[in-house]
């Protein structure tokens, strides 16, 4: 099994740290001919959604990677990730990947003095810490989408068939369970 | 500052990593910024060419002047504040600023203290020469270093010069034994316990960008093959011919830093590359300000 991660900016290192803990093989997708390559399943990390969603398109992953979303490819998205796919964001015009059914509000919590450290409860996984770095969150979810978790009443975490959206950074603690989660995911394919 | 505070403006830091940081002194530089792709911006009134043209003393922007930068961009928002300014970093922390740079850019408001950065809620980002001054630096609380270059000349030399000397100096320190470390930290004048990360770890405790000369997509790659975590950019490009297509070029560049080929491409046509100065030709070395 190998997975690919999007290489372009952001913590994309600290999502390859977890899957090297975990004995997964991972590739960096950082161009086109980068896709060329063979993956069963996509992390998109955190980082500056503006940044990344510019990059995919002119270092033209954009496309290719959208159709392979759309068709099954297991995806993990995490903050900047979740922002990515949302079909819609309630303070922004330009989506990206548009393939989760979900109103995503960027920059939910503020400026930086609003980011902030919790344990929520996480699907069927328990109690999981949360860290959330001048996040977005789910405002709203298509009735098709299986809402994951909540902080406060907002959604912060999702599971549309193959595509799962988190607000926060799993990617930032030592709880791998997320990452199993979704490898399991992969694996099932 | 507690400890949770700390790893969240640590990891604020991470964000920003494969990124580059652009100076703007105006709500619409700061657009072209974002638009460019810049994964955060620094809010000053003169960039540092300028500041080193005008010469006299240079202090914090004008609050108001960061707020409308605040208000024209989603991605995080930086300013300076003097070396030892605390006053300063309160003011820009009431206005909810995302990171402070404690910078020898400006002024040095005391030259002997540096600010007590762990009484802050807001994330620091300090300057750096060597390891040892790094530490120092992270023990009074910063939560991302960068390299203190020699902003305003395009010169990238200095800037080369501390990576280097960093590089150098993380790897004295994994090498050394155990019972070495205490004598490494009394050397470098900091904790041991931050002598033993870098000695476990082969790295800084925080994020370490690249900054100051800068100037072109070959100099963003060449820092970024040197180690650096992400770079920032400040005079060089809106001091240059094209500032929006140079931009795009130094992001792209940081991307995509050991592909050559790629960065044949993007360093084509990008116009009149800042003028700069030679680190001889400068009468004023910021980088020895604060040790």
């Amino acid at each position: 099994m190998t997975i690919a991660v999007l290489a372009i900016q952001g913590a994309f290192a600290e999502h390859e740290a977890v899957l090297t803990r975990l004995g997964v093989d991972f590739i960096e997708l950082r161009q086109r001919r980068d896709l060329e390559q063979h993956y069963d399943g996509l992390i998109l990390p955190g980082g500056e959604s503006t940044v990344q969603g510019k990059l995919l398109r002119e270092l033209n992953l954009f496309d290719k990677l959208k159709d392979q979303i759309v068709k099954g490819l297991p995806t993990l998205a995490t903050c900047a990730g979740l922002i990515l796919l949302a079909k819609q964001l309630s303070n922004d015009t330009l989506t990206h990947f548009g393939t989760l059914p979900v109103t995503v509000k960027r920059n939910a919590y503020g400026r930086q003095l609003g980011s902030f450290y919790t344990e929520e409860d996480f699907g069927d996984l328990g109690r999981l810490p949360m860290t959330f770095i001048r996040a977005p969150y789910i405002e709203a979810a298509s009735p098709k989408v299986r809402v994951l978790a909540k902080v406060n009443g907002n959604i912060v975490g999702v599971k549309y068939i193959n595509q799962i959206g988190i607000s926060f950074h799993p990617e930032l603690n030592d709880d791998t369970s997320i990452h199993q989660m979704f490898l399991e995911m992969v694996y099932n394919q | 500052m507690n400890e949770t505070r700390y790893t969240l403006n640590r990891e604020l830091a991470q964000m920003l990593k494969g990124g580059v940081i652009m100076d703007v002194t105006t709500p619409e530089q700061a657009k072209i910024a974002e638009a460019a792709g810049a994964c955060a911006v620094m809010a000053l009134e003169r960039i540092p060419a300028d500041i080193r043209a005008a010469g006299g003393v240079s202090r914090m922007s004008d609050p108001s002047m960061i707020r409308g930068i605040q208000a024209a961009v989603s991605i995080p928002v930086m300013a300076k504040c003097r070396i030892g300014h605390f006053a300063e970093a309160q003011i820009l922390e009431a206005i909810e600023i995302d990171y402070i740079d404690e910078s020898e850019v400006l002024s040095p408001a005391d030259d002997v203290y540096h600010i007590n950065k762990r009484q802050f809620n807001v994330p620091f980002v300090c300057g750096a020469k060597d390891l040892g001054e790094a530490l120092r630096r992270i023990n009074e609380g910063a939560a991302m270093i960068r390299t203190k270059g020699e902003p305003g000349t395009g010169d990238v030399v200095q800037a080369v010069r501390h990576i280097r000397m960093m590089n150098r100096e993380i790897a004295k320190v994994v090498s050394l034994r155990d019972d070495e470390l205490y004598q490494e930290a009394k050397l470098l004048q900091v904790p041991y316990d931050l002598v033993s990360y870098v000695h476990k770890s082969g790295k800084l405790p925080v994020v370490n960008f690249a900054a100051g000369g800068i100037a072109t997509p070959a100099d963003a790659a060449l820092m970024m093959q040197l180690g650096a975590e992400g770079v920032f950019v400040g005079s060089g490009i809106f001091k240059s011919g094209n500032p929006e297509k140079r931009a795009q070029a130094i992001v792209k560049a940081v991307t995509n830093y050991t592909d050559a080929t790629m960065l044949a491409q993007i360093s084509s046509d990008l116009g009149e590359a800042m003028v700069g100065i030679n680190e001889q030709e400068i009468a004023l070395l910021m980088a020895e300000r604060g040790k």
